[in-house]
């Protein structure tokens, strides 16, 4: 669904010829290519995680029927027009039909709010509006109503390209962001960039290593047998280089996923993704 | 093997270049900086215990970077040189070197340094002030990987 027809065709045209002629064939051209051409994110070559995960994964997602995340997606769109909190009023109250008023919002998120002078995420404006207009009571990210809102409401942008707005005071998130990504950090002393712009496309024990862009949440995860925020993900990676949390919602946590989102920009939200 | 960023190829080049040039010049000193001679334990090292240590990926993560003569090769990574026929290339001290401190070789190297505490960030609680692995379990997999030669 988001490939180009192009290189549709080109994988086709080296699958045509036998193995013994493809290898010499794909030799060059990664070798032609290293020399030449540096396939990282910082070039534009920009590879969604759905490029790098199996067929059966992606068959998973390209089908809402077989892609488990529809399950929390529909009790999303219950939940867009229950009346909860103590307001007594829905997402549709305010909103309208997600499927007009949401249209290209997951696609600009996080973006840069004036009042809180920080970037924030999509995920902390639903709770937002959960909390401060709905006046119902605060939840956790993993917990399967607001992943569910979440995926409702990122699915109204599926297939939209990603486009960061960074006014001049947000510079100074981005960056800070750009710097957290590049921190080697943890009792493994890995950084981000070294797993997700150096190594990418490596394998790691048993997985290839996408290029860490964040354009599928909320999303069905096979290892976690469920679906889960971006928070989650990052939370995993952090863990697995031995490093220190960070708590969702703070300041450096938002500033990360800014800058994941501005290097991820053009790409497609898939929300939600499947992923392995 | 080695991964270089393709960005950063040309002054790598030069700089493998220069740095051959000075090693041609005093080859004692840097074959001093290659290897670390003296066993980090006075107990003797115990061979399958390092090739217990090596498959241990929870413990030491050393299959999810290299491949080698381990079960289940489709869960090894294809970061790191294959370790098939290490002990042939490397000797005890250098290979103790690279598990110590891989980046007292290579600065930017993505491999861990097994026995440092000391210029690290963010490090979890679990693991704050502790070496990645023991002295006595770098010296097991110092001579269990010494052992890997072709057959
Ligand atoms: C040691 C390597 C490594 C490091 C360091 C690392 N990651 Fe990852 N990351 C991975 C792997 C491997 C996956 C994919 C896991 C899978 O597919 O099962 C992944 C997945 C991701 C994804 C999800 C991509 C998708 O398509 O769903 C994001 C986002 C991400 N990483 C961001 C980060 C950020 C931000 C950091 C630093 C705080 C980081 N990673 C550090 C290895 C790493
Ligand atoms: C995150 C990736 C990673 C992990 C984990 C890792 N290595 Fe490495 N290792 C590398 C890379 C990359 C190199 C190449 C040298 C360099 O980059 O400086 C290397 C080099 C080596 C070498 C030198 C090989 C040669 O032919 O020169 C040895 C020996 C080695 N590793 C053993 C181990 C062992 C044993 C473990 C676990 C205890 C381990 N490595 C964990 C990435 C890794």
């Amino acid at each position: 669904m988001i490939h180009g027809g192009t290189s549709h065709r080109a994988r086709r045209g080296l699958a045509d010829r036998s193995p013994r002629a493809r290898l010499p064939i794909a030799a060059t051209i990664a070798l032609v290519l290293a020399i030449t051409l540096p396939l990282t994110v910082a070039n534009g070559q920009l590879r969604s995680g759905y490029d790098d995960a199996g067929p059966q994964t992606r068959a998973m997602q390209d089908d809402d029927t077989a892609n488990p995340a529809f399950l929390w997606v529909r009790q999303g769109q219950t939940q867009w027009s229950t009346p909860t909190g103590t307001s007594q009023k829905s997402c549709a109250s305010c909103h309208g039909e997600a499927e007009s008023s949401m249209t290209g919002v997951a696609a600009r998120y996080p973006t840069y709010d004036a009042a809180y002078r920080r970037p924030i995420t999509l995920d902390e404006r639903i709770e937002q509006c959960r909390v401060l207009r709905q006046g119902a009571a605060a939840e956790d990210s993993e917990s399967d109503s607001r992943l569910s809102l979440s995926a409702y409401v990122g699915l109204q942008s599926r297939g939209m390209p990603i486009r960061i707005d960074v006014p001049p005071t947000a510079r100074p998130h981005l960056d800070a962001g750009k710097a957290f990504f590049n921190l080697r950090q943890g009792q493994l002393n890995l950084s981000c960039a070294q797993c997700h712009d150096q190594l990418a496309g490596q394998r790691l024990g048993g997985s290839t290593i996408p290029q860490g862009h964040a354009n599928g949440y909320p999303e069905y995860r096979l290892e976690w047998q469920g679906m889960g925020s971006l928070y989650r993900r990052l939370r995993n990676c952090l863990n697995g280089v031995r490093a220190e949390p960070l708590p969702p919602e703070s300041a450096e946590l938002g500033d990360l996923i800014y800058f994941l989102a501005w290097r991820g920009q053009g790409l497609r939200v898939e929300t939600p993704a499947v992923r392995p | 093997m080695r991964r270089i960023d393709p960005r950063r190829t040309f002054p790598r080049r030069k700089s493998v270049l220069a740095l051959l040039l000075v090693g041609l010049a005093t080859l004692p000193a840097r074959a001093a900086t290659d290897r670390l001679d003296t066993p980090l334990t006075a107990q003797p090292a115990e061979p399958l215990a390092g090739r217990r240590v090596v498959l241990d990926r929870a413990l030491s993560a050393c299959l999810l970077c290299h491949t080698g003569p381990f079960p289940a090769p489709h869960l090894h990574g294809s970061i790191g040189p294959d370790l098939t026929d290490v002990g042939a290339r490397l000797d005890p001290g250098q290979l103790r070197l690279r598990l110590v401190s891989s980046a007292r070789l290579n600065p930017e190297t993505v491999m861990p340094s097994y026995y440092a505490t000391q210029g690290l960030n963010r490090v979890g609680n679990p693991w704050r002030e502790q070496t990645i692995l023991t002295a006595q379990q770098i010296e097991d997999v110092v001579a269990y990987l010494s052992g890997l030669r072709p057959r």
